[in-house]
């Protein structure tokens, strides 16, 4: 592969001819005869030519920099891991991101037989990397946090355990690249051992001691591969060691020890701020040092002309995108320029070999300013890229005095850029946690089966906010655990969702709330940390030497997600993730795909407004605010949702590791290619891509495939999904502008989503290199891709910053160089939040059927698409009003008629009524046919009410035939919508309002029919100054308690409290401000207790000792004020006949000597007055002889019986005396 | 009336100490004999009254105990929950005259609990709900209250839910609550579990008014979307319906931008 890379030094071969042969595979007639010629004799090697490339750059760089800012782009993963996030969790091999590029072929069929491939290189230290990854269970929280989690400082940590060789054999030799015996090209090894590990950097060359001349020596190892703590094993990788090493090479790790040693030597104090074993006994941070950054001058350039040419490829190879992830290299090339110091640079073999220029034998950067030099140049190449950067990154870069000094123009543009940027990325406050709103539309009674299911669902929803709450609290605490905490709550809430229906209204909810949290991108970053960057950025470069200290106070500790993250569940995501897994139900998690397949179905194939390129005007450009906001949400849902979806769909299959051999690997394959996918996604992406949604259809994508489990990708489905992406990032050629082209950057979206999910480590590594671009692989509708979204700017550095946080990392990067620190890629933790947190816009109406229908979307084809807007939102709102008016008016009617039918029919069948069910089958048979109203009532209503909607929506100019038409659109629309749904629901709205009401009217009926009288309010002049109902149960309360005693001797009432309490109490009933049923009731009832109790002359009255009974006089005017309470003032029933209940008239039996005279009294009264009948008297005092009394005093309540039955049925006042008298006893009833 | 915790806790600890419940529950299933003994010796005397404040225990508690023995005893199973919730309501219906009017005694007697007492208590709330219905309407705010609500199909319902939020001392109230008892710890706790939770996790953020005030410390959930008051807020933010001046600041600065505002005539 050098071969070609030593062609283009020695001018062979032109960049732009060698750039067209790696992206196309065939020499095109641009080409000179002289440069086909050497390209086609290097034809089998074209597809390693960019690994090839990157590697050689990577070690390069990672070679002559000590503290080599190289690896993060050669071992992603090495800083993607971050403590404290548990995102990677339930994925083993996290870590293993840190792999670049393959080690091992993918074992899957699929796999277009590769060529050989060396096995040395396959065999990388990327194997043990990988184990560490892989070896950590799913779940751990500090997953990757081991020596992955370490940039590549750890690298050069002395270790005492390596195996000591001379630092001469640490150094590269010149390696004969253009022997393609002995030096076969990478990737070009038999598949292997199906155990060997997948490895995602380029196989580093091993260093043998006994080298061969032909040995290369260009590969070495990236210092974060070397990170890994020497007590990780790397028993996993099962293949020989020897097995691809060349003869005499004892294994890489300990040519890793060689360079460690070598590097250590050489540098004093050893650069390891953030190694995980701190055993070289300096664990101390190396800042001291990397304050101190080389000055880079570019007069000292050593190879100019090499190091341009090289860049030049480079840059060419990143602008064709055949490079898997452009940040990436962003990044390798930020660190370049931000090298502090280079370590080999005194080392006088470096420079003994001033004649190999033009080929790759001597070292690319031969000092920091050879780094810089190469990084500038590279960055004059990317210029466009980086003028799209947010505003502080621009900032950043054009304050570097480095790139001022190689570059003054590209300086020059940089700021002219970063003044006229508008791109500033802002930081949203964080979100506090919302709940669902609770919507009676859909958490009503009737969308449950059952009262019970109604009541477990509200029950569980206040566990679930509780749940929340509590981790909202607590997650934050050191110690606290999810499972621990919450688990056993969280299952037990599971467990009591036993119906289906259950399951679907909790999945609603928490998909809702979901949305509501997570969505805005706050909710994902959470506060932490989040200010110090923009504190910085405000500061500017100048002002950062004072917080210098500061910032690396806040840097030390925290690790970031590098510049490829591994999927995360940040802030209140992994409430979330963790809720499904403490859960681990199956049904709520095939509830939850199937509500989150439905949403991203819905989501995706939302009609998002398309703006309209002629139109340039300040009205559009409101609209044209909207439509991005709305882009943005919709596309950061779909995200969320697909990230969940794929979280749960992958669940069940993903395991730290995939399977260890080949045969399993079959057997897993074959089992999983019969399972259909949970969402048909590459429907969804074709459609996409043919529609030219893929901007949309892409970022929710890679989420979701970004959770996938070993096996996904080798099976068909998704492998042609990953082809498509593969094409499509081809296609995305960032120069490349022109008609119906992508919008700029909507393609750099693309490419950084689609870079991040190749770092994936489940995403088969040889995926991105091996795949051959077959043109056809999909077509795109050229009608439908011109009006597509991609060619609309839908996307801004706001929604490319939150989709893709880790190109923020650029920015910490250049920070860091700023104030001092040094070149670690990890900073400090940032989210950069959006600032639309508004919800989705009301999803249009799929408008259909007929000719007329047509003609309507021919009509809005050439109108603004507000105007469409606004007339489907008016018609489905109209329309909605419309059945909800039919539901206040009609069915309103129908329900009073049923009520009153209802009364009519108790009175007719008497106090039982008949059959609930029976009743209601009457009332519905003849009221539902009344529901025909409502077609021709609501084609009424819509017709009044849309018009005026649409006139007052749409600006004024609109011309009179437009508004017209509009309006008509809007009236049959909403129309449409209406009487579709009426004339399906109304009967059931009917019966079930009719149903309603009866059950209410029956219930209300209970056992006191009269109860439901309807009631009065108090009088208009009332000021309700009447004494509260509460206060009078109060008195009446403790009067009884007097009377029934105990009660001490000197205790008593006044008369004149007596008949003060019953004036209060007619006050109050009269006042009915207050009153409420049940108090009134009570009053009722204990107004008759205290009748009784008069009658019995039971009330302890205040006064001489000797008297202590109240005056028979009194006693009757406090009857009379009770029985004209009753009469007047009581508006409930006043249950009288307690009066002659055995308890009340036996209250009689203990006076001596028996009075009898009140109770005649107040019952020829209440006969008198009407309260009572006759008759029910007669009941009463009938009942009275069931009841065991003495046997005297049951001959006296005969007595009673008979005389007032024997009274005549007079009108006139009963007042005379009459005697019961039981002569041996001489019980009188007094004369009146 | 608004206390801190330790003013609350000097005053529990000079009310008479909790009836002690379980324990009396035992001492009881003994006594019953006695009371048999007790009110054949005098059916008039306060057997079943005396037997309650011998073991601290609430009378109408008491009766509803001695009644459900009563009852199990005469009918040898136990008897439902209903019918002993009706005849402590009504002795009248007690089939033993003497035991109907110990009940009763007991009853009549009791100030904290009992279906006189609940009712009262149950006025109470009433009335004061009466009384924020009152000061809603007089303040214009749009509610929509616990029967509408039921109405509507809403399983949980605070007393009233504003249509158009307000600010409270800056705080956001969707809903309020009428609670005319006053705010202890234990009570507080019962309601933040069963009502206000609930409510928030419906419709956010909302207003407590214990009328007869709380203990202060517990006001401790405002950030968190639920604010205590003992009195009906006076410091209400309402939403501003912009008549002729555009909404928002940042409105009023847009259209400050594209055309200068005019001078005023003066």
């Amino acid at each position: 592969m050098a071969a070609v890379l030593e062609s283009l030094l020695r001018e062979e071969v032109s960049v732009a001819a060698a750039v067209r042969w790696v992206a196309r595979g065939t020499p095109s007639s641009e080409e000179s005869p002289g440069e086909a010629a050497v390209l086609s004799s290097l034809g089998p090697l074209r597809k390693e030519f960019v690994p090839f490339l990157l590697n050689f750059l990577r070690e390069q760089s990672s070679r002559v920099l000590p503290q080599g800012p190289s690896t993060p782009a050669k071992t992603p993963g090495a800083s993607a891991a971050v403590p404290g996030r548990p995102g990677g969790a339930s994925r083993g091999g996290r870590g293993a991101r840190s792999q670049l590029f393959p080690a091992a072929e993918p074992p899957g069929p699929a796999a277009e037989a590769p060529p050989a491939r060396r096995g040395g290189r396959r065999r990388g230290p990327g194997g043990p990397a990988r184990e560490r990854g892989g070896g950590r269970g799913p779940g751990g929280p500090d997953e990757g946090v081991g020596g992955d989690s370490l940039p590549w400082p750890g690298a050069r940590r002395p270790r005492g355990s390596g195996s000591p060789s001379s630092p001469g054999l640490a150094r590269a030799d010149p390696p004969n690249l253009s022997n393609l015996e002995e030096f076969p090209p990478v990737g070009s090894v038999p598949p292997g051992p199906a155990g060997t590990k997948p490895s995602r950097r380029i196989n580093p060359t091993p260093v043998s001691e006994e080298r061969s001349l032909s040995k290369p020596k260009t590969c070495f190892t990236s210092p974060p591969i070397s990170c890994v703590p020497s007590s990780q094993p790397s028993a996993p990788d099962t293949s020989p060691p020897g097995l691809g090493l060349p003869p005499g090479c004892g294994s890489l790790q300990e040519e890793r020890e060689m360079l460690r040693n070598e590097r250590c030597k050489q540098l004093q104090p050893p650069p390891t701020p953030a190694c995980p074993t701190p055993e070289s006994g300096s664990p101390v941070p190396h800042r001291t040092g990397s304050l101190s950054a080389e000055p880079a001058d570019p007069a000292r350039v050593s190879s100019r002309q090499r190091l341009e040419l090289v860049a030049q490829v480079y840059s060419s190879c990143i602008a064709e995108n055949l490079v898997p992830n452009l940040f990436l290299e962003l990044f390798f090339v930020l660190q370049l320029l931000t090298a502090r110091r280079m370590a080999a640079a005194k080392d006088s073999d470096l420079e003994s070999s001033p004649g190999a220029l033009d080929s790759l034998e001597s070292p690319l950067f031969l000092s920091i300013h050879d780094c810089v030099f190469f990084a500038v140049q590279v960055l004059e190449h990317q210029f466009q890229v980086l003028s799209y950067l947010d505003k502080g990154t621009l900032k950043l870069l054009a304050e570097n005095e480095r790139l001022l000094c190689f570059s003054p123009a590209l300086q020059g543009r940089l700021r002219a850029a970063y003044e006229g940027s508008v791109a500033k990325v802002s930081l949203a406050m964080p979100p506090s946690a919302q709940a669902v709103s609770f919507q009676p539309e859909t958490d009503n009674r009737a969308n449950f089966s059952s009262d019970r299911a109604f009541h477990t669902f509200k029950k569980q929803r206040d566990v679930f906010y509780e749940v929340l709450r509590e981790w909202e609290d607590r997650h934050e605490e050191p110690g606290w655990d999810f499972e621990k905490g919450l688990g056993s709550r969280i299952r037990a809430m599971m467990g009591q969702l036993s119906a289906a229906c259950s399951h679907s209204h909790f999945v609603r909810l928490f998909q809702k709330q979901l949305l509501q949290m997570c969505q805005s991108p706050g909710g994902a970053g959470g506060p932490v940390l989040g200010e110090a960057p923009d504190v910085l950025n405000m500061l500017g470069a100048d002002k950062l030497g004072r917080l210098r200290q500061l910032q690396e106070r806040l840097v030390a500790p925290q690790s970031s997600g590098g510049p490829c993250p591994p999927p995360t569940f940040p802030g209140c995501q992994g409430f979330f993730r963790d809720f499904i897994l403490s859960a681990s139900s199956f049904q709520f998690n095939q509830h939850l795909m199937d509500s989150l397949s439905l949403k991203i179905r819905e989501l995706n194939g939302l009609a998002l407004p398309q703006h309209e390129p002629g139109d340039e005007d300040g009205e559009s450009d409101v609209d044209w605010q909207g439509e991005r906001r709305q882009f943005a949400m919709v596309l950061l849902s779909l995200r969320l949702l697909a990230k969940f979806l794929g979280f749960v769909a992958f669940l069940p299959y993903r395991g730290p590791e995939p399977p260890p051999t080949r045969e399993l690997q079959d057997s897993i394959l074959a089992l999983r290619s019969q399972v259909p996918p949970v969402l048909d996604v590459r429907a969804l992406l074709q459609q996409g891509l043919q529609a030219g949604r893929a901007v949309l259809t892409v970022p929710w994508l890679v989420e979701f495939l970004s959770f996938a489990d070993h096996i996904v990708p080798l099976l068909d489905y998704y492998r042609s999904i990953f082809s498509l992406l593969l094409h499509l990032h081809r296609s995305l050629v960032l120069s490349r502008e022109s008609e119906g082209e992508m919008c700029f950057l909507n393609k750099l979206l693309l490419l950084a989503v689609l870079g991040w999910l190749f770092q994936i480590p489940t995403v088969p590594e040889d995926l991105f290199f091996l795949e051959e671009s077959h043109g056809d692989a999909f077509e795109v509708d050229p009608v439908a891709s011109e009006h597509g979204l991609d060619s609309i700017p839908v996307v801004d550095q706001q929604l490319l910053y939150t989709c893709c946080p880790y190109i923020g990392e650029l920015r910490k990067l250049l920070a860091s160089w700023v104030s001092g620190s040094s070149g670690r890629s990890g900073g400090f933790v940032r989210k950069i939040t959006p600032t639309t947190t508004t919800g989705l816009g009301a999803q249009l109406p799929q408008t259909s059927q007929g000719l007329q229908a047509q003609l309507a979307q021919a009509f809005f084809h050439n109108q603004p698409p507000s105007l469409r807007r606004t007339v489907e939102f008016v018609a489905e709102r109209i329309g909605s009003n419309c059945v909800k008016h039919i539901k206040a008016t009609l069915v309103a009617d129908l329900v009073r008629q049923a009520e009153s039918m209802l009364q009519e029919q108790l009175v007719t069948r008497g106090q039982e009524g008949g059959d609930a069910a029976q009743l209601l089958e009457l009332l519905c048979s003849q009221l539902c046919p009344h529901g025909a109203q409502a077609l021709t009532q609501g084609r009424e209503f819509c017709q009044r009410k849309s018009p005026g909607a649409v006139r007052a929506l749409l600006p004024e100019e609109t011309p009179a035939a437009v508004l017209s038409s509009a309006e008509n659109i809007a009236v049959g629309l909403a129309t449409e919508k209406a009487c579709t749904w009426l004339s399906a629901n109304i009967t059931a709205l009917i019966r079930r309002e009719v149903k309603a009401a009866v059950s209410r009217s029956l219930r209300a009926q209970g056992p006191e029919p009269a109860a439901r009288v309807e009631r009065r309010g108090c009088s208009r002049a009332c000021e309700h100054h009447a004494p509260l109902p509460s206060h009078l149960i109060s008195e009446i309360k403790d009067v009884l308690s007097l009377a029934v005693g105990p009660r001490d001797p000197e205790e008593g009432v006044s008369p004149e409290h007596l008949e003060q309490l019953l004036d209060q109490l007619g006050q109050c009933l009269r006042c009915r401000q207050f009153l409420c049923p049940p108090a009134e009731q009570h009053l009722a009832k204990c107004s008759v207790e205290l009748a009784s109790l008069l009658v019995a002359d039971q009330i302890p009255i205040l006064g001489p000792p000797a008297q202590h009974r109240l005056e028979r006089g009194q006693a009757r005017r406090l009857l009379h004020m009770l029985l004209s309470l009753w009469k007047d003032d009581f508006q409930g029933p006043v249950p009288l006949q307690l009066l002659l209940s055995p308890r009340n008239v036996g209250l009689l039996a203990d006076t001596r000597p028996r009075e009898w005279d009140l109770l005649l009294f107040l019952l020829r009264e209440l006969v008198e007055m009407g309260l009572m009948g006759r008759m029910e008297i007669e009941a009463c005092l009938g009942n009275l002889h069931e009841a065991q009394w003495p046997v005297d005093f049951s001959e006296e309540v005969a007595t009673l019986f008979h005389l007032f039955l024997s009274e005549p049925h007079l009108p006139e006042p009963q007042l005379r005396a009459c005697e019961l008298v039981q002569p041996n006893r001489g019980t009188v009833l007094a004369q009146s | 009336m608004i206390l801190t915790k330790a003013q609350y806790e000097e005053i529990a600890r000079g009310l008479v100490s909790v009836p002690p419940t379980r324990q009396s529950l035992r001492k009881l299933r003994r006594r019953f004999p006695r009371y048999l003994s007790g009110v054949l010796k005098n059916g008039a005397a306060p057997v079943l009254l005396e037997l309650a404040n011998e073991v601290e225990y609430a009378p109408s508690l008491m009766a509803r105990i001695i009644l459900e023995r009563f009852l199990q005893e005469r009918e040898e199973t136990p008897p439902s929950k209903s019918v002993i919730t009706s005849m402590l309501r009504d002795p009248s219906q007690i089939p033993d005259g003497v035991l109907a009017n110990q009940v009763y005694q007991c009853i009549v007697n009791d100030c904290c609990y009992g279906p006189l007492v609940d009712c009262i208590k149950h006025a109470i709330g009433h009335e004061h709900e009466v009384l924020l219905r009152d000061l809603l309407l007089e303040r214009n705010l749009a509610f929509l209250d616990e029967d509408q609500l039921r109405a509507k199909g809403y399983d949980k319902t605070p007393d009233f839910i504003l249509q158009v939020p307000v600010a409270v001392e800056g705080h956001i109230v969707h809903w309020i609550e009428s609670k005319a008892s006053f705010g202890d710890e234990c009570s507080h706790h019962a309601y933040l579990h069963d009502q206000f939770w609930s409510y928030w996790n419906r419709f956010g953020p909302g207003l407590v008014i214990y009328w007869y005030g709380f203990i202060q410390e517990l006001d401790c959930n405002r950030e968190r979307g639920i604010l205590l008051k003992a009195c009906f807020p006076t410091d209400i933010v309402t939403l501003c319906h912009g008549t002729g001046d555009p909404a928002g600041p940042a409105e009023a600065g847009r259209s400050r931008g594209r055309k200068p505002s005019p001078i005023p005539a003066l």
